[in-house]
């Protein structure tokens, strides 16, 4: 008979991100599609780029953004959905696991998700715009990072909201992306203004914004998410 | 219909029980209570409500009024409670991608499970899947699939199951092993609600027997008492007078 206790939050969000990673490690199928979206968007921005026109110190911070955060898309979209082909949530409901676990197993595997992306895009966008490299390429991996830690606070509290119904992967991205504007906004000024080999003075108050609004969206959505599952 | 009420605290209770869905009650005004070792097979015709009970039961529904509690707790408010329950629905609840070990050692590490590999180990033995264990769950068949499910219901050794349909997609030896299972932990003191369509399945588990029609209790009898072919005949005249009801 169960009479072991029930287990932490931090044990209960790595069991369920292990898992989560698990699953898309065997089907690639979110990996691999967000991976060749996010090649193929640097590469079409490139190809429509007229460099006579637009310095590419101009251009690559809104390719990076823009990508980043439509292939973050792919991401959040899949990270419900495995849970819903065979209502593999109800057990996860069912158990003595807090709903903010569960939030915070699933937000967990999409960071590490979306970080795998990233490793790809910076470097990639580095690559075909001719960015800096060095000290420039690793601050704004760590731009990359803090707002990928918003978009997915914010996304896997929608793609719960989302999963339930008939038009999910429309309704996604229709009530992310509002949300997503700050976030994106604070990132893609900062790393411009880095990217311009201007003082950090001017791009840490936009990173310090980024700060504030991924803290802000971590409380407010771990503490929304029960509300989610309400059937 | 009730079970007699009494002041000890019950392995499973029901309060007046309402769930609506619009304008149709699911379930309506449902009372019973089960001790420790009960097992209450609930027989019905498709949309009688009996998974909505049994979802209600589990916390994964809110009751539109009642109350629902599982050795004293409600569910929904209570974490701690949730791990002496145990629930099987008609999905499998398992990740396709997984192995059926990885499927059930996952249930077991969500229940705190010190030692979740012998867990599942042992679990996957109990319903004579584990030549199978390493397989991807995609890849079985949907009886195996049943056997896995009913597995990682059951990892946590539940001191209250509930089961809707348990024996769908089982073949003789696997019905075998599911019988013999709940045998076992009823005799281990769990509190089992079986939902099922085949009344001799039921039946022969069960301590209490219930028909519910319409979201409601029409009968709740004590199982033991009853003669099966009787309490067929019965049922079928029930179910025939609903439907005829409805048109």
């Amino acid at each position: 008979m169960a009479d072991e206790t029930a287990p932490g939050f931090g044990a209960s969000a790595w069991l369920i991100a292990r898992k989560d990673l698990t699953v898309e490690f065997r089907t690639k199928t979110a990996f691999f599609s967000a991976m060749v979206f996010t090649v193929l968007g640097i590469a079409i921005f490139f190809f429509a780029w007229d460099s006579t026109a637009v310095a590419s110190i101009d251009l690559a911070p809104g390719v990076l953004w823009v990508v980043f955060v439509f292939s973050g898309l792919l991401a959040l979209q899949r990270s419900f959905s495995v849970e819903q082909s065979d209502r593999a949530m109800d057990a996860l409901l069912v158990s003595p696991v807090i709903r903010e676990a569960i939030y915070a197993g699933k937000a967990i595997a999409n960071l590490l998700f979306i970080c795998a992306i990233q490793l790809i895009a910076v470097p990639a966008v580095a690559l075909f715009y001719n960015l800096p490299l060095g000290r420039p390429l690793l601050v704004l991996l760590g731009m990359a990072w803090l707002t990928a830690v918003g978009l997915v606070a914010i996304g896997t509290l929608f793609a719960s909201m989302a999963v339930n119904t008939r038009l999910a992967e429309l309704l996604l991205p229709m009530l992310s992306l509002p949300f997503f504007v700050p976030l994106v906004m604070s990132a893609s000024y900062a790393s411009t203004k880095l990217l311009a080999g201007r003082p950090a003075a001017e791009w840490w108050p936009w990173l310090r914004i980024l700060i504030g609004f991924d803290i802000v969206f971590l409380v407010a959505c771990t503490l929304a998410f029960p509300f989610t599952l309400e059937e | 219909m009730a079970a007699p009420a009494e002041s000890r605290v019950h392995a499973i209770e029901a309060t007046d029980l309402v769930r609506r869905f619009g304008r149709r009650h699911a379930v309506d005004r449902v009372s019973f209570s089960l001790g420790s070792g009960d097992c209450l097979a609930l027989f019905g015709p498709n949309g009688a409500g009996k998974t909505t009970l049994l979802r209600l039961l589990a916390g994964l529904l809110r009751p539109t009024a009642g109350e629902a509690t599982i050795n004293g707790a409600a569910l929904r408010s209570d974490q701690d409670a949730r791990r002496n329950v145990g629930l099987l629905t008609h999905q499998t609840m398992l990740y396709p991608a997984l192995t059926a070990r990885e499927n059930v050692r996952f249930a077991a590490g969500l229940y705190g499970l010190r030692d979740p590999e012998t867990a599942a180990s042992e679990a996957l033995a109990l319903m004579r899947v584990s030549d199978r264990a390493e397989v991807p769950v995609r890849s079985l068949s949907r009886g195996l699939q049943q056997r896995v499910s009913i597995a990682r219901a059951v990892v946590h050794r539940p001191r209250v199951l509930l089961l809707d349909e348990p024996y769908t997609g089982l073949d003789a030896a696997g019905a075998a092993a599911l019988t013999g299972m709940l045998r076992e932990l009823r005799a281990a003191g769990a509190a089992l609600v079986l939902v099922t369509h085949n009344l001799g399945e039921g039946l022969a588990i069960a301590s209490h027997a219930a028909v519910m029609l319409a979201g409601r209790f029409t009968r709740f009898d004590d199982a033991t008492a009853l003669d099966a072919a009787g309490y067929g005949a019965e049922y079928v005249q029930l179910v025939m007078a609903a439907e005829g009801a409805r048109g």
